[in-house]
């Protein structure tokens, strides 16, 4: 879950990582206003949660009132990536000597954390890592121990630096990294990290994203921030299909059926569970079938959160019929699967044989399911019908249609 | 033979009250599994299918020998259970629980290093020596299990728990049995990876080839098909790689809090290219692996 750079940097103030005095605007008068205050010529950022913002004309200086309140205006009215700025953010703008990069984050094949440094910042760190990989280097430290400013000052040392700038740097890192040790966050960089023309350092940009299965240990820094429960912060913002389906897979705390994503197909789909919905889609889509959605269901839900996910794909408009697969379930019960979406066809007024291309989903409790499918006249199949092929017969249905 | 575990490993199951718990503890105890107690705190004196349940993992550690645990408690105590384990000297973690916070999980793999434990997930449904025990809910009820699962020359390693039985029983039906079966975890960070169980199989005479199931996200297979390449190994690898899509919708997660494509290096695409490269064989449909690997077993 990424963080609005406001936001980002409010959390690094706590930690006394060197900012400018930074304020927010969601006006042009209040920019003017904020610029008038702060003096001199200021920075002002659009808050996005898109990268690449001061290609896209998000980031604009101002050296007066009125070319802040201009230049707000214009940021406030620029989608970037096709987002809506929140806000703008102001700060004065700093005399830069030299740009450094500052990162945090999880080494997963090392399984600890990483610090990250570069005495070339303010560029993408991938570039360095790629084209100058002697400027960046990295270290792992501690999950367990309180963070070592030793550790952070070997790390700066290493790129050969040292006097002042070493002593100065060594506990910005180290701050950086216990804020993102102590909020669960799986992403904590500073880009530029600037050094100013009389010594000091101060943070330009700052990155910051949160695990999302986080957030329940850091309700009190979310409500300080302002950031509520419905904000899911992914890549697009869900569909209300899509809300409706998480909704339901809320509803009922036994298993999962929902984590829903929306297409435009014909053909919906009640697939599971993980590893198996992924398998599923792309056999679908490797056949030409044309998926209305994308779902999972596992971990053994219960009848009523299958039926209310059928009730919710079988409304969406230019569904045609539905198919329900599976890999062999282990914990899900084939009986209960297939009881949750019998009701939910039955209750959307269709005929289950009708309206269900086929039910592939062996495994625990197969025999009382296949006993139900029996009694409706659905196709199902057992374990001798791979999955791929399962998906085969599901798209050839909606041909012959 | 068999990796991890064998008919005479021990084991209990912290949370063992909860509801997929109790399944979970009659599946294994009908597959012939020794399951020799259970922790939930203030039900010491109860039992599960005739399974002790205690207080505390150390009033299990005293009085007997535990190999492994299964953690199977809310996310938001998983981490802690797990230390528990580990410090009660307990050798060997399956992390069930969905969804825990990464920096607990991060912490509590440390732990297990500093007392030389082994953690297999979080996010996993366990580990499964065909015919002898299984730690976890892979493969269902014992019946169930039974139908998927034989012995045999095939390791497998899988980020899914319901795919690990499905290509179990794609490799059962056409006669190819398994040594050990591993559910290895769906999260982006997880005890041990591909690479870290290569060596375990290597040491196992009955493994003569390893199938893993893969997904995007992460470095993982490009660790895998790097030790391939410096360690000389003496097994042929097939994968199976499900997600295929995903590589045209970056940033969104599907499937498992693992499988998210960030960047060129962890789309499907770029991770099925370095797998070929490193002579790993990829299917294109799960069906096709018992035929790849009976190519490659030659």
């Amino acid at each position: 879950m990424r963080f609005y750079e406001y936001e980002a940097k409010t959390l690094l103030r706590r930690y006394e990582v060197p900012l400018a005095s930074f304020r927010v605007a969601s006006t042009p008068e209040e920019a003017a206003a904020t610029a008038g205050e702060l003096g001199g010529t200021v920075v002002l950022k659009s808050q996005v949660l898109s990268g690449g913002r001061m290609k896209a004309g998000g980031v604009k200086f101002a050296s007066s009132p009125q070319e802040a309140r201009q230049a707000a205006a214009e940021i406030l009215r620029l989608p970037i990536s096709g987002q809506v700025p929140r806000s703008v953010l102001i700060e004065p703008k700093a005399p830069v000597a030299k740009e450094y990069y500052a990162g945090v984050i999880y080494n997963t094949l090392a399984k600890r954390p990483a610090i990250i440094f570069s005495d070339m910042g303010g560029i993408d760190i991938e570039e360095v890592a790629e084209q100058h990989p002697e400027h960046l280097t990295q270290a792992t430290f501690s999950s367990l121990r309180p963070v070592s400013d030793y550790k952070m000052k070997e790390v700066v040392a290493s790129l050969g630096i040292t006097g002042n700038e070493l002593t100065a740097l060594t506990p910005i890192l180290s701050r950086l990294a216990r804020a993102f040790l102590a909020h669960g966050l799986t992403l904590a960089e500073i880009n530029p990290l600037a050094r100013l023309e009389n010594g000091s350092f101060v943070c330009l940009d700052c990155h910051v994203d949160m695990d999302e299965d986080a957030r329940d240990r850091q309700g009190a820094l979310l409500q300080e921030l302002g950031i509520g429960r419905e904000e899911t912060r992914q890549a697009r913002p869900p569909t209300p299909f899509e809300i409706r389906g998480a909704q339901i897979d809320a509803q009922d705390t036994r298993g999962v059926a929902g984590r829903i994503v929306e297409f435009d197909g014909d053909l919906g789909l009640i697939i599971g569970a993980g590893g198996g919905s992924l398998t599923l889609f792309d056999a679908v889509r490797k056949y030409g079938g044309r998926a209305a959605n994308y779902c999972e269901i596992g971990g053994n839900p219960s009848v009523s959160k299958a039926c209310e996910l059928t009730k919710l794909i079988l409304s969406k408009p230019g569904v045609d019929k539905i198919a329900v697969m599976m890999n062999v379930v282990s914990n899900t019960r084939v009986d209960i699967v297939a009881r949750g979406v019998i009701k939910g066809v039955v209750e959307s007024g269709y005929d289950p044989a009708e309206k269900i291309a086929i039910f592939r989903i062996p495994g625990s409790w197969e025999g009382e399911g296949f006993k139900i499918l029996r009694k409706y006249g659905v196709e199902y199949y057992d374990r001798s019908v791979s999955m791929d092929e399962a998906a085969r017969r599901a798209v050839a249905k909606m041909q012959t249609v | 033979m068999s990796i991890l575990i064998d008919e005479n490993t021990t084991f209990i199951i912290q949370g063992i009250t909860g509801r997929e718990a109790v399944n979970v503890t009659r599946e294994c105890l009908n597959y012939g599994a020794k399951v020799v107690g259970g922790v939930t705190p203030g039900r010491k004196g109860r039992d599960v299918y005739g399974v002790p349940v205690f207080d505390t993992v150390r009033q299990i550690t005293e009085r007997m020998r535990v190999d492994a645990s299964v953690v199977t408690v809310p996310p938001a105590f998983a981490a802690d259970a797990a230390m528990e384990a580990i410090e009660a000297g307990i050798k060997l973690i399956v992390i069930v629980t969905e969804r825990m916070p990464r920096n607990e999980t991060v912490q509590l793999i440390e732990l297990a290093d500093q007392y030389g434990a082994r953690v297999i997930g979080p996010n996993c449904l366990g580990i499964i020596s065909p015919h002898k025990s299984k730690v976890g809910g892979v493969g269902g009820p014992a019946e169930d299990t039974r139908k998927a699962y034989m012995p045999g020359p095939v390791g497998v390693l899988s980020r899914s728990g319901g795919m690990t039985t499905e290509i179990a029983n794609t490799l059962t039906a056409a006669g190819l049995g398994q040594s050990t079966a591993i559910s290895i975890g769906g999260d982006p960070i997880i005890g041990n990876t591909y690479a870290d169980f290569m060596p375990l199989f290597e040491a196992d005479p009955e493994t003569r080839a390893i199938v893993i199931y893969s997904e995007p996200g992460g470095t993982m297979e490009a660790q895998l098909a790097t030790y391939l390449r410096e360690q000389k190994s003496r097994l042929p690898v097939v994968a199976f790689m499900a997600g295929r899509f995903m590589d045209q919708m970056p940033g969104m997660r599907f499937g498992h809090a693992g499988t998210i494509v960030e960047g060129k290096a962890d789309t499907s695409a770029e991770k099925i290219r370095r797998m070929r490269e490193a002579g790993i064989s990829v299917a294109e449909e799960v069906s096709e692996i018992p035929r790849l690997v009976r190519e490659r077993l030659g």
